[in-house]
């Protein structure tokens, strides 16, 4: 269960001043559901996951996963919480089972409950062919995969994924995809951020849209569909954000 | 879980930088490298090159005296020497170091030495050229002789003993113990200044590595994203930049007493420091003191490159912030070597020239306890203000996410 509650961060810029990209955002994941936050490239969307997963602190509001309070217990929240993106890198110089490890001891699994957990992860997802080999020399599939493998070792409740395709070929874009449905069918709660529509309909039973930091809209894609008069879901992102997006921004 | 967290951070830390081919070499090779080939091999070098060029008979070129064959067959007479004929480019042939020195004896020498008039002889050199100074040497050695025994000629004709020019002679006697001055304390002041740079300098790579490295590579958010408190995490990464600090110190000291040992058993004359007869050598006990009072040193040096390093984005912009502070650690470490630079009160208190300067007195086997005192405490104190900021600066959005 995630709750954000009036989530906003401000940021300082030198040239811009004020910056607020995120602005006062609320909204709720259940378990076993996916939500997905969909906007545009700047929309908001990685400073709020990164305000949910504790990376970032909020400037007011707060939110609460898993029961944990974002602010007051955000070590609670992280052990509850597995977070994947493009930007997640692996230690080069690590094995993809030591990587693994790394993060399951820091998840405070003692070591017979590793073993059994790393074992089963990586027959699970098919990466016992590579678990030695250093994560500087695995292809891109074998990375996502360990990083998949990283973000599961402690078998958290929630899943936070953060533009979790960008980039990547479309065979692993697809396993991606295919892991966080499953994610779901396992009873997890997942939130999901992307700017590509196709997944969003694939994927989602709740939609946020959010642009220029705001949550404009949410509900499921019928829901949508019938709050904008529109059947397209690219049709209902650019009906709704449109009053807010500026060209110097989008550049 | 905490102390247990920045266990797993640091054994994780230290499991990549032993894979790290550039912190391998730092903290292990060029310490262990270092020493041997500035002792065994430079002394040895140094040794043969003087050696050499003392047996090489220079040539020497002598300008006049055709009428004072006294002098010339003097000259000639001085062993090792080579006497070549006069020529009128001389100036050019000892610029271009092909003469190494020109005597220029003046008209009706032997003469005027006869009837007692003042005269000069010049010997032309380069100065600074080795060949040439030892060249020049030579041949001030034998006309000085000469002039002694024109000397001792002259008393002899009046029945005068040679003492009456030396009523008395004038004595220097050292009468500090050789292992504790002249080129021993330089001596000293070179190991501070040889700990402290390569402490600085094995610390550095992880510093960099383990903060701006993993902002570049991407993993700082993975990191942040486990349930691992930022604080734990600062220390797990200190303590791997401490101990390759530590490593580089405590392998210097071990390598350096070790080849001085060998240096100073291979070279029948010790290889010298400071010209006065006195053997580089390291012991024991100065060498454990050293690294104890290292170990502060390192935590500050460990603490500055963290704090400074994790504010970069990049690899590159971190090395661009901690290249000049090389020399704000090295000059310190310099200022120690001079002569005259004692411990002070006020100098106790000066971070990195204090251990320094300490340094320097421990390896002579001098220890002022009130010195190390103050010392070892004001350096504990800066390392751990020091600290504090490298986790104040890891608790920063702004630094983290600096972009």
């Amino acid at each position: 269960m995630i709750e954000a509650r009036g989530l906003s961060k401000r940021f300082q810029d030198k040239k811009r001043g004020e910056i607020r990209a995120v602005d006062n955002v609320s909204f709720s994941a259940k378990p076993g559901q996916i939500y997905g936050l969909l906007g545009a490239n700047g929309a908001g969307k990685t400073t709020t996951l990164r305000m949910l997963a504790t990376i970032l602190e909020p400037t007011d509001g707060t939110a609460v996963v898993y029961g944990h309070d974002v602010i007051e217990q955000p070590e609670k929240v992280r052990a509850s919480v597995g977070f994947l993106s493009t930007a997640t890198a692996l230690y080069p110089r690590l094995t993809s089972q030591e990587l693994v490890e790394y993060f399951g001891r820091l998840n405070g699994l003692d070591e017979p409950t590793l073993k059994k957990r790393v074992d089963y992860i990586f027959d699970r997802l098919d990466m016992n062919e590579f678990r030695d080999r250093r994560c500087d020399k695995l292809s891109t599939g074998m990375k996502q995969k360990t990083s998949i493998a990283r973000t599961l070792v402690h078998d958290p409740p929630v899943m936070i994924f953060d533009e979790p395709t960008l980039g990547l070929d479309i065979m692993t874009a697809r396993s991606i995809i295919t892991f966080i449905r499953e994610c779901r069918d396992r009873g997890k709660t997942v939130i999901f951020s992307t700017h590509v529509m196709s997944e969003v309909e694939k994927l989602c039973d709740v939609i946020g849209i959010i642009q220029s930091g705001k949550l404009l809209a949410e509900g499921s894609l019928a829901q949508l569909r019938e709050q904008c008069g529109e059947q397209d879901l690219e049709e209902i992102f650019v009906k709704l954000v449109a009053p807010l997006y500026s060209t110097t921004e989008a550049l | 879980m905490s102390i247990r967290n920045v266990g797993i951070v640091y054994r994780k830390e230290l499991r990549e930088a032993l894979r790290d081919r550039r912190t391998v070499i730092a903290s292990v090779v060029v310490p262990l490298l270092l020493f041997p080939l500035l002792s065994v091999g430079f002394g040895a070098v140094i040794t043969s090159i003087i050696g050499k060029t003392k047996e090489e008979s220079p040539k020497i070129m002598i300008l006049g005296g055709e009428d004072s064959p006294g002098v010339v067959a003097s000259l000639k007479a001085t062993p090792k020497i080579e006497i070549v004929t006069a020529a009128a480019n001389w100036k050019d042939l000892v610029i271009n170091k092909d003469v190494p020195a020109v005597i220029e004896i003046p008209p009706g020498f032997d003469k005027a030495v006869a009837d007692q008039k003042e005269l000069d002889v010049t010997i032309y050199n380069y100065s600074g050229d080795l060949k040439s100074e030892i060249a020049a040497g030579k041949v001030d050695k034998t006309l000085k002789s000469y002039r002694d025994d024109v000397v001792k000629n002259r008393l002899q004709a009046r029945n005068l003993p040679v003492s009456v020019l030396k009523p008395f002679e004038v004595k220097q006697q050292n009468i500090a113990p050789p292992e504790k001055s002249g080129g021993a304390l330089f001596f000293g002041g070179f190991i501070a200044y040889i700990v402290v740079f390569l402490c600085f300098n094995g610390g550095m790579h992880p510093a960099i590595d383990l903060t701006a490295g993993e902002k570049e590579r991407g993993t700082m958010e993975t990191i942040l994203s486990s349930p691992v408190s930022r604080a734990h995490l600062v220390f797990g990464k200190f303590l791997l930049v401490l101990t390759t600090a530590l490593a580089t110190a405590a392998l210097s000291v071990i390598s350096m007493g070790i080849s001085f040992a060998i240096a100073n058993s291979l070279h029948s004359a010790p290889v010298q420091a400071g010209g006065d007869g006195m053997s580089m050598h390291i012991g024991v006990g100065a060498a454990l003191s050293v690294f104890i009072m290292a170990i502060p040193l390192a935590v500050l040096f460990s603490s500055v490159l963290l704090t400074i390093a994790s504010f970069a984005k990049s690899y590159k912009e971190a090395q661009s912030y901690i290249m000049p502070m090389m020399f704000i650690v090295i000059i310190p470490a310099i200022a120690a070597m001079l002569p005259g630079v004692d411990l002070t009160p006020k100098l106790a208190l000066v971070p990195i020239l204090n251990v320094s300067l300490l340094c320097k007195e421990l390896v002579i086997g001098t220890y002022h306890w009130n010195f190390i005192a103050i010392i070892f405490t004001s350096t504990c104190a800066y390392a751990a203000f020091a600290l504090f900021l490298a986790v104040k600066m890891f608790q920063r959005e702004s630094v983290l996410f600096r972009s």
